[in-house]
Order: structure tokens, then C-alpha cells, then sequence
């Protein structure tokens, strides 16, 4: 008791492995899973995090994306479940209707209960637990609450969609433990539904059932007549199962818990394929044995150990030949594990060979299997119809080696950039300039005439720095073609140059300092060009390295000739108009408040941010050139000391442990004109004057 | 008396009634004291003391024995199969898979229009998808799939394309077998005012390729919804979408709109009814009009008028470009144009479909591209929409592009998808994840055959966060038999061999001569393999581009026999390469343009500020582009290669473009990749002939018209080695011999 209690604080990183503790997540994520899945039904919740729950939920995926906080603190209640009131179910009580096949969200669902919640989130009601009993006063279940059935409304209860106000709830999840029909009666259960106070023809009421069916013809799902309750079930099957209103669920397995298993490499195993169950029937043990004989060792075939008397150990040995495996810790040794359907379609073999890390073969026809609808089963198993059954080393075999690795490693890394689509924004509306100035006046109006000369300049902003001085009156600012505005700053931070202002009206921003006076027009457009066919890149000038430093065991920062590039300077550099909304408003951890309070690094934020979040490179355009302007001096221009270098350099150690990884990409290519260094007619050339110094 | 009687039994049931009301009243409230208020303190569901000592939900035992191992394996399929037909219909239990599994593998077959009979424009293009789809066969025998000859498509016995008699014709069809593999496609059924889901036939154990489809009707991994599209929906090509920037923030003038028919009556009509409840006028516009039909005026309402005015007031095509979502309500069935319409136009579709199920929604995460809206909840839609925050709209936007562009722009497109949906059915181990369906460049572009492994596709490395591989392999088409030591190809077997990346050469010999033997190449520090290009020993230009499967590298290195470059020319493009693996990085730079006089496109080889070609003389892509050559291009394609002994580059160029939509990249300075033709030369090389550059531009333009569009794209730079040229010492630049070239 208290050692679940103590559990409950720890951190979520050691999930399959740990215990006790790993019941309780599995069952706590799984209920928000499934219901993020019913909310879908009813609202439009993203389901890309319940995908991501999900797969830690069933247990198949081994890592862990963010930690869930779990409420340590227990309540003082303390009551055992026999205390719970007992009623008594009158023998002529209704019987509910059987299950509704044509049931569909829109039909047998009320919406309107769940009335609009700006968060997406739908609310749930637990009923409070009565022991139901029949008049002669015989339970209508023989286990009555079960221990998972518990976590699983504990778990309910202490996520945000729980409410105790019945009036309120969209949802409602009977007290009443269904998880296995062989314990139940069928019909003192049913009427024990109906007697429930909103039970209302079982609408909004939502049924967990693991085992359905019972001897001798197993359906395949839950038996219990429940009018138009929805049922998150296991072993569904395509005929029973009713798309976009039902749940398929895993079955749960027990041993999960209760065996230790150590975390796996990817890569071959001493088996090839492993056959664990014990239920299988004679004609696939035949065939199963048939495959053994033409394969040899790549198959262990394994079954009851007949030697070992009933109970726990039974179920965790396996035997062939009279030789004895340890269960479930064999399936850690073969690469593929079958999963045959047995006299029911869900098996909790399942569960038990993903938490191995074993590839499950599924051999279950018409089988609908957990969270198909948001699950991705075809990167994580193999399904072959149990006609093929014959077929399966073949099959198997054929898949490639990397293949195989990428199923056992059962977690997908990705790359999911915001600007996916390749498109190639037309030349017009062109880009706005944003310069960043303080009090460098004179070199502020060489830059923004300069710029101004570049035909796809669209529109000119100032970004004000300096809240002790006022910018130069109006009519001393150069005379330029497109709008020009000058925007004044509450402080004097760094992060300002990259606010998405709503001036900036075009896709393309150029971010340029105020002292990059040595660009040429044809330059700047080119680099223009060049971004519309990377408009997800920053497209930049000055070219920077990072590199490890074998000796200082750290990154290094490195801007001397090189002949490689992993970050563009945004001293003049072309991005997206989106970069600046992610730097401002997504900028992980407390990167942006560092940049501003050290007045360094901001480049080199935008150039992890952009890496980051696109997994690409940005691209450096056009020759090297001496980016220092003969005004500036040493004080004045910060790029110049040395304690400046070692300041970068912490920057990137600094970034690469907020982000927690090193994004940069590392190429060694730099974009030019296509006819740049050509013996080709210069006024023939699109960008003849480039690389000038 | 009786009154009296009639009270007391009132006034006793209102006891009793108080009685029951205040027991009950105080059990909850006392129920309440007890789980209520000492729950409240912390969590509502109470901890039980004897937590631990709960049942387990099953016993270990049971759950693995699983009571007994069921029935007979071989029975069960045999009685499904009696069990499960017509409406609940699976691919298990009414297809017939030993059809499909022949040598020809899958094979789709057309009856032959009978006498006289017409069919529709729509039903004409789907026909003919399929004619020339790689699947088609005029032999019934090797057939796996069957579509019909008679135009089912419009099932409304009211329309004058409705053709009588079905049923007993299809029943005269000696191959239709109850409509085992058989595929029926429909895009209306139902007449009015029901417009039900009934055909006007009995569709039997046929898989249905149908718009408008209800998910109580629909049968899970049998039938296949399709998309609702009009007469004028193009064969092939098709329009691209709309989205032309991802502007930031990416609202657009208006955030909702709607406009189209209201009914007065009939099914459909109460959502339709109540969608100028939203109007605002201002970010929401919703118009509808109930001009429409003939006898509109006998039925119209008080509204009709002033909404009639208003819908004039605003351009269906103007709100379609500025509208960031985009209502598509139910119309008399489910499905309607309106889907289409604004998936194409980037306009976010937030559907009022109760019960539809979306087109292909086997394959397509339909989550990731529209907002699903409840008819019920027609008054929440302003809201909702309005919450979607910036990153979701941006991504919702950019995937309706994909999902248009990947299956719904063309009718080849919906048709090579149906059919595509069923083979993955039929050979469910060798067929495409859910990854694959919804990932760029959309399912049909992803041959199964090929490898189920994503790393083996040149489109997901980023997605997994993985590289290509560090090596190539070198595939020199040679045509010249070899006569001396001194050729140009013996050369570049030194070059080639001489990169640290290269793990094998491959020589593709396509000579009239037979191959040498292997004495009489040099030694290589790599293996070098002759392969025979040759069909029945003539020259077959396309063998270029087959799936060798000696290639074991991600890269493929693409070389004709004289092509001349350095090693560190090629170590940089394979650099290059490995940051572009979807695309086609090389030497030679070439242009298409569009010649206004000629009315046709252009194919030039002068120098430019511009190209949209990389010749395949001297480039890297990736191997699975063989795959895609070889079996997903028609053979006509190919064919013509064959017979002019040219333009395979280009096509190879047009296919890698149109999966990518992107250019090839031109790397370094080098545009003359051959060395010019000396007067004495025994052979003058074949592209020197005019001729063959007349053929060339012919090319190009058979090529777009095959495509059905342009797909090819300029670009205006080429990748350099970062200090190319630079003002530095030699010493310190590791591609210093680029600057020699």
C-alpha cells in the first residue's frame, strides 16, 4: 500500500520497468488515451498526442516524450471496498437492450451533454461503488472490483477530465467491473447497468471489458446487454467492433508487472521466430511443428511444461523436449514472437511480447487490434492472415535486417517540420527588411540605402534599440522607394529583432545589422532567390562551425575559414516570417531570456531553433567576404574580441543541453549563381556583381 | 365517491412519492457524506484500504490458456465464409484471393461495352484510368480485380444517365459470381427525397468504390469511399493547389465561409437550413440560396429573399480564395463538391457530415487535414475554428496541398488510389504502412514492391532522423565496344574507383558488340560488374534505369562512358547529394521554357542564369528513382526511349521532379561534362546529330502531356564547395582542384 503510494512521485522514465508502479501508468495513460479517443469522436482534439500516449500506454513504445505528473498525495480516505452500500437488483429489474451495431457517434451518442469547452476537453463521471447483489443477495460478479478496474478509475479520477458533478459530465463510467465476463453474471449485471441513476438507454456510459465472450462459441465482444453503452473492448473483431464509437484496447497482462525485464539493443537474437503460447490449437501446433522441422533452430516451438504441477510457476515456464524456458523472459531471445488467436481474438500474449521487445507476428483474422485507428501496427508487427500461417518463415525472412531492427526499437524518432509542404513562393511580394540599429546612425543609412537598391525589397523596417535616444527626425532618413518605418522598443534586447511584428507583411524577412554595408544589390537578391527555394532554411551570408572539442570534451565554436558550414549569421540572413513567431513564442527553455540578458548568441538561437524544429541545414549564399565595416571598432562591433569567441562557444554547449541533442547540420556546400566565375558575357549574367569586396 | 377514491389514491401516491423522493434524497445526500466529503480532500475516487488485496482481473492461468484454443481454424473459415456476406462482407470472407495470386499478380479487367451502350463523361475517364494503369489486362483469366463496363456511377432513377436493368445484366455475366473481386464505382445513389444508399441492384458480395458512403453501410476494409468529383475533373495531371506561401500569421480575410443551396425540404435540409445562423458578415460569411430547382418559388420561406440577395453579394470563387476554413455541410447525400473544392483551394474544410466516411479513410489520416464538425453542433463551429491556433492551421493547410495534390487532383489519381487501396488488401504483408499513405509524396508514389522499409525510400530520412548511407554505386552506360586502352571510359573507371565512397562500379553494357570479357577491364580496387543491358541483343536505352539489383547502395552514381570528371568532383556531389536525397544532384545543367510562338515547350542546352535539368551523364539520385522508372512510368514511356535511343535523362528528370515538386541541383562549375568531338573521332557521339536535339524537344513535350502538366522546375543557383574561389590559401580548401576545372 504504501509502497504504491511512495511510487506515485517517481519519475516516469523507468516506466516498463518498474512494477507496481508500471501498472499503474499503463492503466492511468491508457484511460486518457482512450479517452482523448472518444473526446476525437466528439470534438476536434489533436489526436497526435494520444497517438504518442497511446504507444506508451499499450506498453510497445520504450521511451518516454514528456513526464506526466502524477499527484502524490493520497487522500486520507481510507475504506475498504466492502464498505461500499449493497444493493439489491429486484429479479423482474429491466434488462437492457443488446448492444446497438448501428451505434455511431451520431446516433447514439448525446452531444449535448458535453457542452463546448474551449480546451477540447470532455468530462467524466465516475459512479460511486455499490456492491450489486441479486435478491437471494448473491453478487452479481465473482471477483466484484478487480485491481486493474481500480487503477483504471483511480487514474480517471485524477486526470483532468474527471468531475464529480454528474450534472457536468459528458461521460459516464459505471463502477462496475466488467473486465472479465467469465466472472460475471450476464444478466444480474445487465440490470445492474440499467439500474444505474443516468443510465438512460446507456447513452454517454462507457463499458472497459478485456475478456469478452465465454464458452463455448466466444464472442467477441463483451456478451453483456448494454443498450447504447460505448465499449472499449479487447478482441474485437471487424463484425462486432464499431468504427469511431467503440475502443480497442490490449488485453492486459499481469506479468508485465510482475517480471523485471532489462532493455534490449535492437538487433539479432538467438531465434528467430518464438511460439510461447500454450493455447494454441492442434491443427496450427501441426503446422507450427511442420515449420520447425524445415527450419531447425531459427524456430523454438514452445508449449506447457506437463511435469509442473498448476499455479504461478506454471505460467511462468515453458517447455520443449523436456527443456525448461523461463517465461516471459525467453521472448527477450527471438526476434519475432507469435501472436495466434486462441478461442478469443485478444491475447494477452500481446502485451507480454511487446513489453519483451520481441517482434509480434499477429495471426487473428478479422481482428481488430488496439487503437488501429491511431496506431501505425504495420511499422511495429507483422500481420499475416492465419491462412499463411505455412508462409510465415518465408514472409518473415524477407523483411530486411534494418527493418526488423526499426520494429524492435518500437519508437520512431521525427522530424515534423511546420513548413512540410516544398513549395516555392513566387518572386512578389518580395521581403522586408528588419534592421536592427542602436545609435549607429551613419552606418544605419549606408545599410538601408544600400538595401534599398534590391529589386525585391518590399518594405523597410527599423527595429529602434535605444530607449535613450530618439531616432533622427524624418526628413534626414534616406530618400527610399519602398515604406519605411522605424519601430522603437520598450528595452534593449537582442530577441526584438526577431518579433513577428505585424509590419512585416511578406513571408520573407531579412534580418541585417546595422554595419553590413558591403552586401551588393545582386547579392541580396540573390540570396532572395535562393530563399524561395528553401523557405524553410536560413539563408545566410557569413557561414559559422560548430565542432566538438575532443580535449575540452565541449563544443567549440569556430568562425574561421572553413570548409564547412552549420549556422549562417543573422547579421544578414533570409528566413521565414514563422522562425520569428517560434523564437518568441516556442524558444525552448530559457534560451531567449539568457540571449537577452548576456546580449549574445541570438544568431545562434535562431540557427538551433531552425535546425531544430526542420532537422535541415541552413544555406550559406554567395563568397566569403570581410564582414566588418572600416568604421566600426573593435568596441563597437561585437563579433570582434576574444572573450567574445569563448561567449559563443558557451552559447552552443549551453543551447545543445536546453535542446538536449546537437541540431546543427554540418554541409559543406555554399549556394552561387549559376553562371558565378563563368567566361560568359557579365551583362548576360542575372547576378553579375557578386562576391565584390 | 369515485372522486373521493380518485383523491385518496392521488394524495397516497404523492405520499409516497414525497416518501420516496425524500429517502432517496437523503440516501444520496448520506451516500454524498460518505464518499463526497471525505473524497473531496484529494481524489474522488477513493484509495481502498485494501487496494492490494483487490482480485487480479483475471487469473494468470486463464489469461493464458485462454479457454482452450477455440474452434477449428479451417471450419471457422469455412463457415465465415457462409456467414459473412453481402452487408457485412470482409476481404476474408467474399474475395477471392487465389485470383490474384498468379504469375501476373494483379490484374484488373474491364468487360467490353456492349452494342450501343454510352457511358458518362466521368465514368469514361475512370475507364480509361484504368486502361492505362499498370494493372490493366485485357484477359479475363488473369485477372484479380473486375470493373464493370456499364456506367454505375449515377444510381438516381430520375437522372437520364441512370441505366435500367442492372441487375439482370450483370447476372448474365459469366465471371460476376455474385460480384466476388469485383469493384463497382458510384458516385450517386438514392433518389429523391430519401436518397438512400441503395444502387437500384443488388451489389452482392462487390467491393464498392462509392462517394457519399455512410458508416453504418460502409463495410470496414471491404468497400473504399471515394471522393465526390464533377464531369469536368481532369484525366490526369490536374490542377496543383492554391497554396502558393505559407504566409505568417496565417489567417486569411475571412475565417469561415459557406455558400451554396438551401433546401426548403427534404433530407439534408435541416443543416442546410440552419447554416445562416453563423453569418456575421464580417469573418464568417454563410450564404445560401434557395434558388435552385425549378419550382423553388412554390416552397421558398420568409428568408429566401433577403438571403437570395445576400448570397449575390459575395463571389463563390473570391471566398474561396480568402476564407481560412471552409464549411463543407452535407447536401442531399453526404459528400459534396464543396470537399473538393476547398481541399484544393488550401481553405481548411470543417465538415458537417454526420455519418460520412471519408474518402479512402482506410489510408488517409483525415485528422491532420480537416476539422470534423457535428451537424448537431453548428452553432460551436464559429468557436472552434476560432481556437485552432497558428502551428495547426499552417499544418492543416499545408496537408489539405498533399492529400490534393497525392490522391484527389486527377481522376487517374482517385482511381490509381482505389485501386491501389485493394492491392495492399490482397497482399497485406507486402503493402504500405499508414506512414507511408500520409507522408510526402503521398501512397501512390511508394511501390511495396520495392521494400516496406521507410529508410529505403529517398523521402523520410528526415522524418526518421537518419541519414543516407555513406557510399554510391557507379553505373556507367557504355555503347562503345572497347577497342583500346586509351577510351574515354577506361578513364573514368580510374576516376570513378578512386573515390573513398565508391563501393562498386557497375558497367551496363548496351553496345552492339557483346561485352568483353571481364580480362579486359583493369583491375579495380572495387568490384566491377558487367551487366548485359541488352534486350535479345539489341540496344534498349531504358536498361539504364532498371532496378539492377546489384545496386546495393542508397546512391546511385549515373555516368555515360565518356563522361569526363574528377574524383573530388564527384566525392563533392555525393556530399551534396546526401543533403538532397529526393533529388537529382549532377553536372550538366539543361532548361526547358516555353516557346509562345511554337505553342509548345522548348528544351535548350545553352548556358543560362537558369535550369531545370541535371543530365544523368554525370549525377547522383537515389536507386529507388530505378524502381520508380521501371514500373511506374507507362511503358509507352519507355518505349519511346527505346526507339529514339534518347531523352531518358529527361524523362528520368521529369519523374524525380514531379515526386519532389522541387528542381535538380546543379553542383560546381563544370557544365561541359564530355570532351567536344575532334574531327578525326571514328564515331561522332549522337548528340552532336540535330537530330537528336529535335528529338529532344519532342520529348519534352510527350512527356508533359503524358504527366499531364509541367513538372519540371527552374532553379537559379548551384552548390559550390564553401571556400570555392574563395581568397584563401589552396592549402586550407578541400575541393582546391574544382577551381582547375
Amino acid at each position: 500500500m504504501c509502497a504504491s503510494v511512495k511510487y506515485g512521485s517517481r519519475g516516469p522514465a523507468l516506466i516498463p520497468r518498474m512494477k507496481t508502479k508500471y501498472r499503474i501508468y499503463y492503466i492511468t495513460l491508457f484511460s486518457v488515451v482512450l479517452l482523448g479517443l472518444i473526446a476525437t469522436g466528439i470534438y476536434y482534439i489533436t489526436l497526435f498526442s494520444v497517438v504518442l500516449l497511446g504507444l506508451i500506454a499499450t506498453g510497445m513504445f520504450q521511451f518516454w516524450p514528456h513526464s506526466i505528473e502524477s499527484s502524490a498525495e493520497w487522500s486520507l480516505d481510507r475504506r475498504s471496498v466492502h464498505d461500499a452500500p449493497l444493493v439489491r437488483i429486484p429479479m423482474s429489474s429491466p434488462i437492457p437492450e443488446r448492444g446497438d451495431l448501428s451505434c455511431r457517434m451520431h446516433t447514439c451518442f448525446d452531444v449535448y451533454r458535453c457542452g463546448y469547452n474551449p480546451k477540447n476537453k470532455i468530462k467524466v463521471y465516475i459512479y460511486p461503488l455499490q456492491r450489486f447483489v441479486d435478491e437471494v443477495g448473491v453478487p452479481i460478479s465473482s471477483t466484484g472490483l478487480s485491481r486493474e478496474y481500480n487503477d483504471l478509475l483511480s487514474a480517471i479520477s485524477d486526470s483532468d477530465f474527471y468531475t464529480d458533478d454528474v450534472s457536468r459530465a459528458c461521460l459516464f463510467i459505471p463502477s462496475i467491473d466488467v473486465l472479465n465476463q467469465n466472472s460475471l453474471r450476464i444478466r444480474e449485471t445487465a440490470q445492474a447497468l440499467a439500474m444505474l441513476p443516468r443510465w438512460d438507454k446507456g447513452m454517454n456510459h462507457l463499458l472497459f471489458n478485456m475478456l469478452p465472450g465465454g464458452p463455448p462459441d466466444y464472442n467477441t465482444a463483451l456478451d453483456v446487454p448494454r443498450d447504447r453503452a460505448l465499449l472499449a473492448g479487447g478482441g474485437f473483431s471487424t463484425w462486432t467492433y464499431r468504427q469511431g464509437y467503440d475502443v480497442s484496447i490490449p488485453v492486459y497482462s499481469p506479468l508485465s508487472v510482475e517480471v523485471d525485464l532489462p532493455e534490449r539493443q535492437p538487433g539479432p537474437r538467438r531465434y528467430f521466430i518464438l511460439s510461447s503460447q500454450t493455447a494454441i490449437h492442434r491443427e496450427y501446433r501441426v503446422e507450427l511443428e511442420r515449420l520447425k522441422e524445415e527450419n531447425g533452430e531459427a524456430l523454438l516451438l514452445l508449449d506447457k511444461c506437463s511435469n509442473l504441477s498448476q499455479g504461478l510457476a506454471s505460467v511462468r515456464k515453458r517447455c520443449y523436449k523436456g527443456q525448461v524456458y523461463d517465461y516471459p523472459q525467453i521472448l527477450q531471445e527471438s526476434s519475432f514472437c507469435v501472436v495466434l488467436r486462441g478461442a478469443r481474438l485478444g491475447q494477452a500474449t500481446l502485451s507480454d511480447v511487446l513489453q519483451a521487445g520481441c517482434v509480434p507476428v499477429i495471426m487473428a483474422d478479422s481482428y481488430i487490434l488496439p487503437f488501429s485507428e491511431v496506431l501505425d501496427w504495420k511499422r511495429a508487427s507483422v500481420v499475416i492472415p492465419e491462412e499463411k500461417l505455412p508462409e510465415m518463415y518465408t514472409i518473415l525472412k524477407s523483411i530486411p535486417h534494418r527493418q526488423v531492427e526499426e520494429m524492435q526499437r518500437q519508437k520512431w524518432t521525427s522530424v515534423n517540420s511546420p513548413l512540410f509542404l516544398p513549395l516555392i513562393p513566387p518572386r512578389s511580394p518580395g521581403f522586408t527588411a528588419v534592421v536592427l540599429t542602436y545609435d549607429r546612425i551613419e552606418s544605419l543609412f549606408r545599410v538601408i540605402t544600400e538595401i534599398s537598391k534590391v529589386p525585391s525589397l518590399a518594405k523597410l523596417l527599423v527595429v529602434w534599440n535605444n530607449q535613450n535616444k530618439s531616432p533622427p527626425e524624418e526628413s534626414l532618413w534616406p530618400k527610399v522607394a519602398v515604406p519605411l518605418k522605424v519601430l522603437r522598443t520598450k528595452e534593449n534586447k537582442l530577441s526584438n529583432r526577431f518579433f513577428p511584428f505585424d509590419e512585416i507583411e511578406t513571408e520573407a524577412v531579412l534580418a541585417i545589422d546595422d554595419d553590413i554595408i558591403m552586401l551588393t544589390s545582386d547579392e541580396l537578391q540573390f540570396g532572395y532567390e535562393v530563399w524561395r527555394e528553401f523557405p524553410d532554411r536560413l539563408v545566410g551570408y557569413p557561414g559559422r562551425l560548430h565542432l566538438w572539442d575532443h580535449e575540452m570534451g565541449k563544443w567549440k565554436y569556430e568562425s574561421e575559414w572553413t570548409n564547412e558550414v552549420s549556422m549562417v549569421l543573422t547579421g544578414a540572413a533570409f528566413y521565414h516570417k514563422y522562425f520569428n513567431y517560434l523564437y518568441t513564442y516556442k524558444m525552448p527553455g530559457d534560451i531567449k531570456n539568457w540571449v537577452d540578458a548576456h546580449m549574445n548568441c541570438e544568431d545562434i538561437a535562431m540557427n538551433f531553433l531552425v535546425a531544430n524544429i526542420t532537422g535541415k541545414a541552413p544555406i550559406k549564399v554567395t563568397p566569403r567576404k570581410k564582414f566588418k565595416c572600416p568604421e566600426c571598432t573593435a568596441i563597437d562591433g561585437l563579433s570582434l574580441d576574444q572573450t567574445h569567441m569563448v561567449e559563443r562557444s558557451e552559447c552552443i554547449n549551453k543551447f545543445a543541453s536546453v535542446f538536449a541533442t546537437m541540431p546543427l547540420k554540418v554541409v559543406e556546400h555554399r549556394a552561387d549563381p549559376v553562371l558565378y566565375k563563368d567566361d560568359f558575357p557579365e551583362k548576360l549574367k542575372s547576378f553579375p556583381n557578386i562576391g565584390s569586396l | 365517491m369515485q372522486a373521493r377514491k380518485k383523491y385518496v389514491l392521488l394524495g397516497l401516491c404523492m405520499c409516497c412519492w414525497l416518501l420516496l423522493y425524500y429517502w432517496g434524497g437523503l440516501q444520496e445526500r448520506l451516500l454524498g457524506l460518505i464518499t463526497h466529503k471525505r473524497g473531496e480532500v484529494a481524489r474522488p475516487w477513493p484509495s481502498w484500504l485494501d487496494r492490494d488485496l483487490l482480485p487480479g482481473y483475471a487469473d494468470q492461468a486463464e489469461l493464458q490458456n485462454d479457454g482452450g484454443s477455440g474452434d477449428s481454424p479451417r471450419q471457422r473459415r469455412q463457415s465465415w465464409a457462409g456467414i459473412y456476406k453481402d452487408s457485412r462482407c470482409r476481404m476474408d470472407t467474399c474475395f477471392d484471393f487465389a485470383r490474384c495470386q498468379g504469375q501476373s499478380g494483379f490484374r484488373v479487367y474491364i468487360y467490353p461495352p456492349e452494342k450501343g451502350e454510352r457511358v458518362s463523361e466521368s465514368y469514361h475517364k475512370i475507364l480509361t484510368s484504368v486502361v492505362e494503369s499498370r494493372y490493366y489486362t485485357s484477359d479475363p483469366r488473369e485477372a484479380c480485380l473486375f470493373v464493370l463496363g456499364i456506367d454505375t456511377l449515377d444510381r438516381d432513377q430520375l437522372s437520364t444517365q441512370f441505366v435500367p436493368n442492372v441487375d439482370e445484366r450483370i447476372r448474365g455475366y459469366p465471371l460476376w459470381n455474385d460480384g466476388r473481386n469485383h469493384v463497382i464505382f458510384n458516385l450517386y445513389s438514392g433518389t429523391w427525397p430519401n436518397y438512400t444508399e441503395d444502387l437500384g441492384f443488388n451489389v452482392g458480395q462487390a467491393i464498392l468504390a462509392k462517394a457519399s458512403l455512410n458508416t453504418e453501410h460502409f463495410r470496414p476494409g471491404f468497400d473504399i469511399s471515394i471522393p465526390l468529383f464533377s464531369k469536368e475533373h481532369p484525366q490526369k495531371g490536374g490542377e496543383r493547389g492554391w497554396l502558393v506561401r505559407n504566409t505568417v500569421p496565417p489567417r486569411r480575410k475571412y475565417l469561415l465561409m459557406f455558400k451554396g443551396k438551401r433546401y426548403l425540404t427534404g433530407i439534408g435540409s435541416d443543416t442546410r437550413n440552419a447554416l445562416h445562423h453563423i453569418h456575421n458578415g464580417k469573418d464568417i460569411v454563410s450564404l445560401t440560396t434557395c434558388r435552385h430547382g425549378k419550382d423553388w418559388e412554390k416552397h421558398k420561406d420568409t428568408r429566401c429573399d433577403h438571403d437570395n440577395q445576400e448570397y449575390e453579394r459575395f463571389d463563390y470563387q473570391e471566398l474561396l480564395h480568402n476564407s481560412t476554413f471552409c464549411l463543407v455541410p452535407r447536401g442531399r447525400r453526404l459528400g459534396s463538391f464543396r470537399f473538393l473544392e476547398s481541399l484544393q483551394a488550401a481553405c481548411i474544410p470543417v465538415l458537417l457530415s454526420n455519418g460520412w466516411e471519408l474518402p479512402f479513410s482506410d489510408v488517409i489520416q483525415w485528422n491532420q487535414a480537416v476539422i470534423e464538425g457535428d451537424e448537431r453542433l453548428l452553432l460551436q463551429v464559429p468557436s472552434t475554428v476560432r481556437a485552432v491556433g497558428i502551428d495547426r492551421v499552417l499544418a492543416l493547410r499545408q496537408r489539405t496541398q498533399m492529400l490534393w495534390e497525392a490522391y484527389f487532383s486527377s481522376v487517374d489519381k482517385i482511381v490509381l488510389t482505389t485501386l491501389e487501396i485493394i492491392k495492399d488488401r490482397v497482399y497485406s504483408h507486402i503493402s504500405r504502412n499508414k506512414f507511408m499513405w500520409n507522408a510526402l509524396p503521398g501512397g501512390l508514389l511508394v511501390l511495396p514492391e520495392y521494400s516496406t522499409h521507410l529508410a529505403h525510400y529517398p523521402f523520410y530520412y528526415l522524418n526518421l532522423g537518419i541519414s543516407p548511407g555513406q557510399e554510391f554505386t557507379a553505373v556507367i552506360h557504355a555503347t562503345s565496344p572497347l577497342v583500346s586502352q586509351s577510351q574515354p571510359i577506361m578513364k573514368l573507371l580510374q576516376v570513378v574507383s578512386k573515390s573513398k565512397y565508391c563501393s562498386q562500379i557497375i558497367i551496363l553494357w548496351n553496345s552492339e558488340k557483346p561485352p568483353p570479357h571481364r580480362s579486359k577491364w583493369p583491375p579495380m580496387p572495387v568490384p566491377l560488374i558487367i551487366t548485359d543491358g541488352r534486350r535479345k541483343g539489341s540496344i534498349q536505352t531504358s536498361s539504364r534505369f532498371l532496378p539492377h539489383a546489384a545496386i546495393e547502395t542508397e546512391a546511385v552514381l549515373s555516368l555515360d562512358e565518356d563522361t569526363v570528371l574528377l574524383t573530388s568532383e564527384i566525392d563533392f556531389a555525393f556530399h551534396v547529394w546526401r543533403s538532397f536525397p529526393e533529388r537529382i544532384v549532377g553536372y550538366p545543367p539543361r532548361s526547358h521554357f516555353w516557346d509562345p510562338v511554337k505553342k509548345a515547350w522548348g528544351y535548350t542546352s545553352k548556358w543560362t542564369n537558369e535550369y531545370s535539368i541535371v543530365l544523368t551523364g554525370a549525377a547522383f539520385y537515389h536507386r529507388y528513382y530505378h524502381h520508380l522508372f521501371s514500373h511506374y512510368l507507362p511503358s509507352s514511356l519507355r518505349a519511346l526511349v527505346d526507339r529514339t535511343s534518347n531523352c531518358e535523362d529527361i524523362l528520368m528528370n521529369f519523374l524525380v521532379s514531379s515526386v519532389t515538386n522541387l528542381p535538380p541541383i546543379k553542383v560546381a562549375q563544370r557544365k561541359q561534362y564530355k570532351e567536344m568531338p575532334t574531327l578525326q573521332g571514328t564515331k561522332t557521339a549522337p548528340w552532336v546529330n540535330p537530330e537528336h536535339f529535335t528529338q529532344r524537344q519532342e520529348c519534352v513535350s510527350t512527356f508533359a502531356s503524358w504527366f499531364g502538366y509541367m513538372p519540371l522546375v527552374h532553379s537559379q543557383f548551384r552548390l559550390d564547395p564553401v571556400l570555392f574561389k574563395d581568397h584563401v590559401s589552396v592549402l586550407r580548401k578541400r575541393y582546391k582542384d574544382l577551381e582547375r576545372v
